[in-house]
């Protein structure tokens, strides 16, 4: 079974490190974690393929969370990438216009590692 | 625009002082949850030593104003490092990135926890200052809640500006 490939959108580095210690932490086999901290760079990397999946915060400069996941719907390899929306902007509002542009899932920051398990976990299959 | 965006653009909610146990408990939980520590609000502010660091979220639709954390520069150091572990915080950017991510989800906890302002206000992203014997001022009429925290021997002052 190979390893997962994820990709951790944020702007603070800081965040994006303790994102991915709590996927760690939930027993997620990480192989290649790549990091981008804003949209448009998430989209160059998911363009090169082999991506498991995307975690991303919403508010970030340059291309905000929910500008790249309406960009996402036009990348071809991007086709069933589950995409999870970590951020503090948690209202109801926020939450139905990341799930109508295609996010799997939402979390709201802070969060716990255990909701990390619940959340993402789930939306990973098995890596052949 | 953005459904967020075009909904911010609506009613003003008036400042609230009962606001105040509101921000004490998104404060706790953004501490103990990203910290892993579980911090005693302090009546009294003590004067820090040394420079100050205070990270700054701007909020914008129906509450107007910005969300402040002030602490000394080895407070936000080792506020990092709780983070991150080991010792991160060493690293002035890092910790500068962490103040503000802790600031930024004090803001977005506190306005989840007031269903007028959940739907309806917008966060800018972080920003920190970092020096000596420096003032925050904003522009009037504003109010204002503090909330004071006691960590090891200084404190952690937040604060809730909101142009009234």
């Amino acid at each position: 079974m190979r390893k997962l490939k994820i990709l951790i959108v944020d702007d603070s580095s800081v965040m994006r490190k303790i994102v991915e210690r709590a996927l760690r932490q939930a027993g997620l086999d990480l192989g290649e974690v790549l990091e981008a901290s804003n949209g448009a760079e998430a989209l160059v990397a998911v363009e090169k393929g082999g991506m498991d999946m995307v975690l991303s915060d919403i508010n970030m400069p340059v291309m905000d969370g929910l500008e790249f996941l309406k960009n996402l719907r036009d990348v071809a390899c991007a086709k069933g990438l589950p995409v999870v929306m970590i951020s503090t902007e948690g209202s109801e509002a926020r939450v139905v216009e990341a799930l109508s542009l295609g996010a799997r899932g939402y979390l709201r920051k802070p969060f716990t590692p255990e909701q990390i398990k619940e959340r993402v976990v789930p939306l990973l299959g098995d890596p052949q | 625009m953005s459904q967020s965006m075009k909904s911010a653009s609506t009613t003003i909610v008036p400042f609230d002082i009962h606001w105040k146990p509101l921000l004490e408990c998104a404060t706790l939980e953004v501490f103990e949850l990203m910290a892993g520590v579980k911090l005693e609000l302090s009546a009294s502010v003590t004067e820090n030593s040394g420079p100050q660091q205070t990270a700054m979220v701007g909020m914008a639709g129906a509450l107007c104003g910005m969300t402040t954390v002030r602490c000394s520069v080895g407070t936000a150091g080792k506020l990092a490092s709780l983070m991150l572990g080991g010792d991160a915080g060493s690293n002035p950017a890092t910790a500068r990135d962490a103040l503000g991510e802790l600031c930024n989800m004090i803001a977005g906890n506190f306005k989840a926890k007031v269903n007028t302002l959940a739907d309806h206000c917008m966060l800018s992203v972080p920003t920190v200052i970092t020096g000596s014997g420096y003032s925050l001022d904003a522009a009037e009429p504003s109010e204002t809640i503090d909330v004071t925290l006691a960590f090891e021997s200084e404190c952690i002052c937040i604060s809730l500006i909101t142009h009234t």
